[in-house]
């Protein structure tokens, strides 16, 4: 993959940052949310596969990681502005199901089930294509920060989303293999330049909780939210497509993640987070943030190409 | 929590209100007699009946009343 198009002066610099490697990096202002948003997202692709026009050293610049702060920095409190502080007290697992289910939201899997035409389908699948040629690549950076209990549980749930060691099982392979047979590109990060802000911050977010040790609990609350709000979507989705006649390879994809995910909620919410906070009681209310923030994003992302579409 | 300790890892979990957890490989018979292997490190057996892909869960057991739902 190339760096991605700039979208303001910030982005701009950041991606003359990257291809002159200077000892100090100054940058401008973010012009817009957008520019502060792929200027992160771009940032943070150098600890997952880098881009083929920049020096893999880069990772690791001080200049690069303190411009990376600050837009870390804004994006966390945002965040935290959105949500309201919510502390479980009794059983995490039981709370965190309630807490998901108490929430409303747009579906873009209802629209795609009964009414989406096909150029709205492909269309949505190169957006959601940013994450998936990485699913699961961001939980990962969790598992190190973990004690016993958690770490085994999460593995438990990685290794079923990394194919139970089969290549061919990999969720982002079975994604790759869905989008070849659409006739979309499959390659990772292919459509990062056609992506809303909405999308980058869904993406950004991962990365922040996932790379961050202190922010462990939003991670795999975030992640347990993922998963309790997948199954019957993808159910829907896998009907959608059945429904406009696509690619049989990207149904499966779907119908993996109906069975996979109904497995993942329960492992997520009891298993995972449930060790996690009886392990580190002080983490139970950034689980809740990370659950929250998952469902406002997908809201956010969900409610602007609803209207992009013209579906009230 | 001592990182000495052993932990609990049954074989068998239920869910409340949801599906049986099942770790490990296992063949499950459904109510048509027929089989099925387990293909995942863990599997969810649908508990509420309702599922559309049983015998594994699908997460239906979401919608359901909670007097519909397993204990």
């Amino acid at each position: 993959m190339l760096t991605p198009k700039a979208r303001g002066p910030l982005s701009q610099a950041v991606n003359e940052a990257l291809a002159i490697a200077p000892d100090r990096v100054d940058v401008p202002d973010a012009g817009s949310a957008e520019d502060a948003a792929i200027a992160l997202w771009t940032l943070y692709e150098l600890h997952y596969r880098g881009f083929d026009d920049v020096d893999d050293a880069l990772e690791w610049h001080p200049g690069l990681l303190g411009v990376r702060r600050d837009l870390e920095q804004d994006l966390e409190d945002r965040l935290r502005s959105r949500w309201t502080p919510y502390t479980p007290t009794g059983d995490v697992g039981e709370e965190l199901f309630a807490y998901v289910a108490a929430h409303d939201g747009p579906s873009l899997a209802k629209h795609v089930q009964s009414q989406a035409d096909e150029e709205q389908v492909l269309e949505l699948f190169r957006l959601r294509s940013i994450y998936h040629a990485k699913e699961a690549d961001p939980t990962a950076w969790v598992v190190p920060r973990l004690s016993t209990g958690p770490k085994a549980a999460l593995m438990e749930l990685q290794f079923d989303e990394y194919g139970d060691g089969d290549p061919n099982r990999l969720h982002s392979h079975l994604w790759a293999l869905g989008m070849d047979a659409l006739g979309l590109r499959a390659d990772y990060g292919a459509y990062i330049d056609d992506v809303p802000p909405e999308i980058l911050e869904q993406n950004n977010v991962m990365s922040l909780f996932g790379l961050h040790r202190r922010l462990r609990g939003a991670a795999l609350g975030h992640l347990a939210a993922f998963e309790m709000t997948s199954s019957m979507p993808s159910r829907r989705m896998a009907q959608g497509l059945q429904r406009l006649g696509l690619a049989d390879a990207m149904v499966a994809y779907y119908a993996e993640h109906v069975e996979a995910d109904a497995v993942h909620e329960q492992l997520a919410a009891r298993s995972i987070c449930g060790a996690l906070v009886a392990a580190e009681p002080s983490l139970a209310g950034d689980v809740f943030l990370g659950a929250f923030t998952c469902l406002d994003l997908e809201d956010r992302f969900a409610r602007r190409q609803l209207a992009e579409w013209g579906v009230a | 929590m001592s990182e000495a300790e052993s932990y609990d890892h049954p074989d068998v979990v239920l869910c409340p209100g949801g599906p049986m957890l099942l770790r490990g490989d296992h063949v499950v018979q459904d109510s048509d007699g027929v089989a099925h292997r387990t293909t995942r490190p863990v599997s969810a057996v649908c508990r509420c009946g309702k599922s559309q892909t049983k015998p594994w869960c699908d997460g239906t057991h979401q919608v359901l009343p909670a007097k519909l739902r397993p204990a």
